[in-house]
């Protein structure tokens, strides 16, 4: 069996046998257990890459129906009843264990590299500031919005929401204006001079070979 | 160019996924499990299971002797810092504007406490006393037994939950069963005890 796959299957194995002490706080089980979870969809989106199927990758033109499947399956699991039903209701959190890597983790490691720059910073551009509405939404609301969590529980979610929201927002932006990793600064020349080539890099990411050759 | 199975992906892709999202939030109307439970409440009336309580005056009764009178009930501990107060005052709130109205079946409150360790009888007397409830047709109660209490929260949905300081966080919400002891109604506890008083009135008997 291969060693990665082996890895993230373990890996599963101990968030599921953790899941009590993930789940017991907001906070952590929407900002650590989720992205972990998703996290590990997209280590098995490289270790499966090499092996996707060929008309799959073909009709996921532009990476356009895998993006629509993560933000379909992101805000599913932002809706607090959801929250309540995978804490309370082991069934639910099981469609919560396999659905985040397969259907959220997995087409995001796949479909990201197919995607065109802007597509991406698109994602970026709508993601960041959804996680800090919901965060707010949290903060703001006088009542509780999970049956599971107390109040407080609920505004430590909303600023750890908001927090990360300024933390991606900060890392993209370095990403969009310098290039990320920010190494162009170190060869000498200022990042918003004119004479560069490529002044501006929209994402790290690479871009799109199949794309340029239509061109 | 654009494949040949990009667009049924896509139709596939949609359609999980809005289907997904409309069950979860019941086409869009809610998004928290309170809301659910009180929007499938008014779909249809929920029967409930019959179980034993104590009230405050040592006697035994069970949720099937109030068929015929629709009865409002709200779940407390009598402890609580907080909501319980509200939802005390709303009680007291119903109990004086019905009253005054000569109303001709009797008014019926039910406060069941899910938290039976600590509220004995006289704990249950003192949360009456204090709310004004003495021999008006509000009972303070709490389960016969553990199991009892399990199946009424189960059948209410009540979720209790630990507050960290020795005390419970619930949801707070006034419950109507109907006269043929079926939940009829989740009212929220913020609602003018007007209102309660008219959801107990023109509930069938």
């Amino acid at each position: 069996m291969n060693i990665r796959l082996l890895f993230i299957v373990s890996w599963w194995l101990a968030m599921w046998l953790l899941r009590a002490t993930l789940e017991r706080d907001m906070a952590v089980h929407m900002t650590v257990q989720v992205p972990m979870l998703i996290g590990l969809g997209l280590l098995l989106a490289a270790v499966v890459r090499p092996y996707e199927l060929r008309w799959l990758a073909e009709a996921d033109w532009l990476g356009i129906p895998g993006i629509v499947a993560v933000v379909f399956g992101t805000s599913f699991w932002m809706l607090p009843r959801a929250l309540d039903e995978a804490v309370a209701d082991p069934f639910f959190d099981m469609v919560k264990f396999l659905s985040l890597p397969l259907l959220v983790g997995l087409p995001l490691g796949l479909s990201w590299r197919r995607m065109p720059s802007l597509g991406r910073a698109f994602i970026w551009a709508n993601f960041i500031p959804k996680i800090a509405a919901i965060g707010g939404l949290y903060l703001m609301a006088p009542t509780r919005l999970c049956a599971y969590y107390r109040l407080d529980q609920q505004a430590v979610a909303g600023w750890t929401l908001i927090l990360v929201a300024v933390a991606l927002g900060t890392l993209w932006f370095v990403a969009a204006f310098i290039g990320w990793p920010p190494y162009e600064r170190k060869q000498g020349s200022p990042p918003y001079s004119s004479s560069r080539r490529r002044p501006v890099r929209i994402t790290a990411g690479r871009g799109h070979p199949s794309r340029c050759r239509e061109r | 160019m654009m494949s040949r199975g990009f667009l049924p992906l896509l139709a596939i892709v949609f359609a999980v996924g809005s289907a997904a999202i409309a069950w979860e939030t019941d086409g869009l109307r809610i998004v928290t499990t309170a809301g659910a439970r009180q929007l499938a409440v008014e779909r249809a009336p929920l029967s409930l299971p019959d179980v034993g309580l104590v009230d405050q005056d040592g006697h035994a009764f069970s949720l099937s002797e109030y068929k015929g009178r629709p009865v409002l009930v709200d779940f407390i501990y009598t402890r609580c810092p907080t909501l319980c107060g509200e939802l005390g005052d709303d009680f007291h709130s119903v109990l004086k504007l019905m009253s005054g109205t000569g109303a001709a079946r009797p008014i019926d409150l039910l406060s069941i406490s899910f938290d039976p360790q600590n509220d004995d009888r006289e704990a249950l007397q003192l949360y009456g006393d204090r709310w004004g409830a003495k021999a008006r047709g509000w009972r303070i109660a709490a389960p016969a037994d553990d199991r009892s209490l399990a199946a009424l929260l189960q059948s209410f949905g009540v979720v209790v939950i630990a507050d960290g300081m020795g005390g419970f966080i619930h949801n707070s919400a006034v419950y109507l069963i109907d006269g043929h002891g079926r939940l009829a109604r989740i009212l929220d506890p913020d609602v003018p005890p007007q209102l309660l008083a008219q959801a107990l009135r023109s509930s069938t008997p």
